[in-house]
């Protein structure tokens, strides 16, 4: 079986980024505060309560859709889904059912053929976030369950797509995507925790359907559906069926389990809301305008700064690095784009990810002064890194962050010349201290030259330009032979 | 404003209120000192709220219904909660889970139901005016077995906020008194658009009953003459319809073919919507609490179980299975299609007459414990169902006797001619009087 065969279709629902909640006028920022405190009587559903709808989250919704070229449709009706859990609070979930508010749209991806693909969506609808179930106690010692409506009548909506991805890598991307184009919407916040999640649908082509539920990461989708695609394989290999089943995902063994058959799935038994009018929306939809997206800023940055496709493609793939990124080069900064690019797509992204760190701390300005000391050449790329790292631990621990020139003469990392003596008695030095690897350079084995220059580096603390470094290594060990 | 007390100790011999407020505060408006009892399944601020279910025994609401906020901003006196059957499911209030009510006007026979227990409070002269709700027929049929005046309002007229819903597409809350100006002038209070119900419509009522109907065209429908209305019932009606012609008002036979299918749709309906709203009494957050050491499905199960009572059990059941995958065309959808065709028989009707005149119940109030099985109760429901699935004005004015018992008749209007069907009542109210 090839990978073409591997058939993905998913289901994301993201938190709306609104003040108030979908039917109440309770404020959405509660991941700070005690359970139960944003809370009224309408969103604990208590007896004789009824919904009225928030506006912003429909106009939210909407701008979502009009960004992913869906149809809105003129009339669309909200219906109830029932069933029974303790976090439901009124034992139904009100949501949109036979009349959503879009249909169809698309997502643009680059496909694992390197091709721009569109990735169909079936539809778009809105829904009421249920509340929260937090598990106490253990096997051994009195388990139990406690209830937090905090987060009950938070605005949804629900992205479906068409299963068109080929693989959890175009899912990846998918979402990607996604979560990209909504926060430029300003709709949504991909930082806030829980506010994405995620129901894959995976198929190996001419077998059963199985659906994992609720993946709350980007990356635990990609890893959900790698396991699935081996897990079906191999029963496919075994020569048994793959069960048509909704599974959970595990996030921390990275694996996915059965949870239910098909045959005892819910009947929701849906039917139309009837506390809350037809939603006519004909006469917003006009209004709704749209920022620029990451597509049409992608190019911009292609256009406008030179960066290449690849490096546009990540510096715009999340906004507030678009804006960095921009900030960077905007005023005096005009003649840094190529190494801003570079030094935000490829090096800057691994510093933050590994202090998982939000670029929101750092100062764009101090930033580019780094990069003009690059441009300059008054210090290596090495010595950049280590400039940068400085800064980072800094602006991380939200302390006073020296400038990149007061770094450089504190720490001694201006670049060395060729013609330092310094230099040029640590190129000597690292002669004398390996006489093997000397001997290996003169018989003609090439990895012996990087070696003695690398023991070079090191001794000058990645101060000298490695290029003039590699000259005057290659001069001595001439001069050494004669 | 200021506040001042009543002082309330009713002889509830008829076992009309669940809970009686002895010294209810009032402050002062049109409605200053009354005291006006609400029906339980209307929500109010600190004073027990159970819809005469055991599944909401010590539900304390912690906000008021809009209806009752206007009610105390004018002046009245909440004085307590009336009984009805539990949940508003049946046409008797025998279905209390608190014991049924007694008729005022023979303690051998049902006030009718559900708001039974608010009709009996008015009828008995225990309180001015009351608090009802109808989403069959429930003020007016009790309105009719005690004898006094019950308004079924346009549905969207009165806020339904605070109402603990049983049917949300086919209630409504009214007023019910022993005049008919009582009627209009609770009514003045609780009317209006209310933001905190969306499907409430800005229309607000103003109006002082007026008696003059001089050339009013009343339309008569067969059905309510038809099949399984009490000849004596109906008699009585044709006589009150009499003076009506009497006063200058103009008779036209009619039908409204589409009454065939009403009873079955409205319990589809109501059934359907009811699964879905009594689906939150699970004993997590109100109410008897559900066992903590069961595993949560299993403690929602015994909840429900006993919580409920058998009719309302039954109901839930009804409405789960007509909600159903592969049944909800055959009954939920279809249902919807007989509704509409009662919308329409309306509609077509009014272009030619600008009221409908009828019996509201088919007979005189049941002797406790006559209807024992639910279909004959449900049967019952026939002449005040229609106007609920269309969502018009009904109202109920006492009209004679049959063996002694009162017999209402009704008088079905457009939609937001509230004002035109109290003109109607108040007109024969005032004939009769004199």
């Amino acid at each position: 079986m090839i990978d073409s065969d591997i058939v993905v279709g998913l289901e994301v629902h993201c938190q709306l980024d609104t003040k108030s909640k979908l039917f109440c006028g309770c404020s959405t920022d509660y991941r700070n505060d005690g359970p139960n405190t944003h809370v009224c009587p309408v969103c604990l559903g208590l007896p004789g309560t009824m919904p009225v709808l928030n506006r912003r989250a429909i106009e939210y919704a909407m701008r979502v859709a009009k960004a992913l070229n869906c149809t809105v449709i003129p009339e669309s009706e909200f219906s109830r889904k029932n069933y029974f859990y303790p976090d439901l609070d009124k034992a139904y979930q009100v949501t949109q059912y036979d009349k959503p508010l879009a249909e169809g749209g698309y997502v643009e991806i680059e496909g694992d053929d390197g091709k721009e693909r569109k990735i169909q969506l079936t539809r778009i609808h809105v829904e009421e976030d249920p509340g929260r179930l937090v598990h106490m106690g253990n096997a051994e010692r009195g388990r139990y369950s406690l209830v937090d409506y905090n987060r009950a009548g938070i605005p949804l909506i629900e992205i479906v797509s068409e299963p068109e991805m080929c693989s959890p890598k175009e899912a990846r991307k998918f979402l990607n995507k996604l979560r990209a184009t909504l926060e430029y919407l300003g709709v949504f916040d991909p930082e806030k925790e829980g506010s994405l999640r995620v129901d894959a649908n995976i198929s190996l082509r001419g077998s059963e359907r199985v659906e994992i539920k609720n993946i709350t990461s980007y990356k635990g989708v990609e890893r959900a559906l790698t396991f699935e695609v081996t897990r079906q394989k191999n029963q496919l290999r075994r020569g048994l069926k793959v069960d048509r089943e909704t599974r959970h995902y595990l996030e921390a063994r990275g694996i996915t389990q059965s949870a239910r058959s098909k045959e005892q799935e819910n009947d929701y038994r849906y039917f139309p809301e009837p506390d809350l009018r037809p939603l006519r929306v004909q006469s917003w939809v006009k209004d709704i305008k749209l920022p620029e997206l990451p597509d049409a800023r992608r190019e911009r940055f292609v256009q406008q700064y030179g960066c290449s496709l690849n490096h546009a493609r990540t510096l715009t793939g999340e906004l507030k690095m678009a804006n960095f990124f921009e900030a960077v080069v905007s005023g005096d900064g005009k003649g840094l784009c190529s190494l801003a690019a570079t030094w935000i797509a490829d090096t800057l992204t691994g510093e933050l990810n590994y202090r998982s760190m939000s670029i929101d701390a750092l100062d764009a300005k101090r930033f580019a002064g780094l990069l003009v000391l690059l441009k300059t050449g008054t210090i290596t790329d090495k010595s950049g890194v280590e400039v940068m790292r400085v800064m980072l631990d800094a602006w991380h621990k939200g302390e006073p962050v020296e400038t990149p020139d007061a770094i450089v003469s504190r720490l001694n990392l201006g670049k060395t010349t060729g013609d330092d003596a310094a230099l040029l008695g640590a190129v000597n030095d690292v002669i004398t201290e390996n006489p093997k690897a000397v001997e290996d350079y003169k018989t003609g084995k090439n990895g012996a030259l990087n070696f003695l220059v690398g023991q070079t580096m090191k001794k000058t603390r990645g101060c000298a330009d490695p290029g003039e470094l590699n000259r005057l290594m290659v001069e001595a060990l001439k001069s050494a032979e004669q | 404003m200021a506040v001042h007390t009543i002082s309330f100790e009713p002889d509830d011999r008829y076992n009309a209120f669940l809970k009686v407020c002895a010294k209810p505060s009032h402050g002062e408006g049109k409605l200053t000192g009354i005291a006006v009892a609400v029906k339980d399944n209307i929500s109010t601020q600190g004073i027990e709220t159970t819809c005469a279910s055991k599944i909401l025994k010590g539900y304390i609401p912690p906000y008021d219904a809009h209806a009752v906020g206007l009610i105390k901003a004018t002046g009245a006196a909440v004085a307590g909660k009336t009984n009805m059957d539990e949940f508003g499911m049946g046409t008797s209030t025998e279905n209390s889970a608190f014991g049924p009510t007694l008729n005022p006007c023979d303690t051998g026979r049902v006030p009718g139901g559900s708001s039974g227990g608010s009709a009996a409070a008015v009828a008995a002269g225990m309180v001015r005016m009351a608090l009802g709700t109808d989403t069959g027929g429930s003020i007016r049929c009790p309105a009719a077995f005690c004898g006094i005046v019950g308004l079924k309002p346009t549905y969207g007229r009165v806020s339904r906020y605070g109402l603990i819903a049983y049917a949300n597409s086919l209630e409504t809350i009214g007023p019910m008194a022993k005049n008919v100006a009582d009627v209009s002038l609770l009514m003045s209070v609780i009317a209006g658009h209310d933001r905190k119900d969306t499907t409430s419509y800005n229309k607000p009522y103003t109006h002082t009953p007026s008696a003059d109907i001089k050339g009013l065209r009343i339309g008569i429908p067969e059905e309510y003459f038809g099949k399984g209305v009490d000849p004596e019932v109906a008699s009585v009606v044709r006589k009150a319809i009499g003076r009506l012609e009497e006063l200058g008002a103009v008779t036209v036979p009619c039908s409204i073919p589409s009454m065939e299918y009403a009873l079955a749709a409205y319990y589809v309906i109501c059934t359907s919507e009811a699964s879905s709203n009594l689906a939150r009494f699970d004993g997590v957050r109100y109410g008897p609490a559900a066992d903590t050491k069961k595993s949560w499905h299993a403690a929602y199960q015994d909840v429900r179980k006993q919580g409920f009572g058998p009719e309302v059990r039954r109901r839930i059941m009804l409405g789960t299975f007509a909600l159903s995958s592969g049944y909800y065309g055959k009954y939920y959808a279809k249902a919807q299609i007989a509704r509409e065709n009662v919308r329409k028989d309306f509609t077509r009707l009014f272009s030619n007459v600008d009221v409908l005149c009828g019996p509201t119940m088919p007979t005189i109030a049941f002797k406790l414990g006559e209807k024992s099985d639910p279909l004959s109760m449900y049967l019952s429901d026939i002449l005040t169902v229609p106007v609920n699935l269309a969502g018009i004005p009904a109202i109920s004015v006492p009209c004679g006797k049959v063996q002694g018992m009162p017999v209402g008749l009704q008088v079905m209007g457009r939609q937001f001619e509230d004002e035109r069907v109290i003109d109607v009542a108040y007109a024969y109210e005032q004939a009769v009087k004199q």
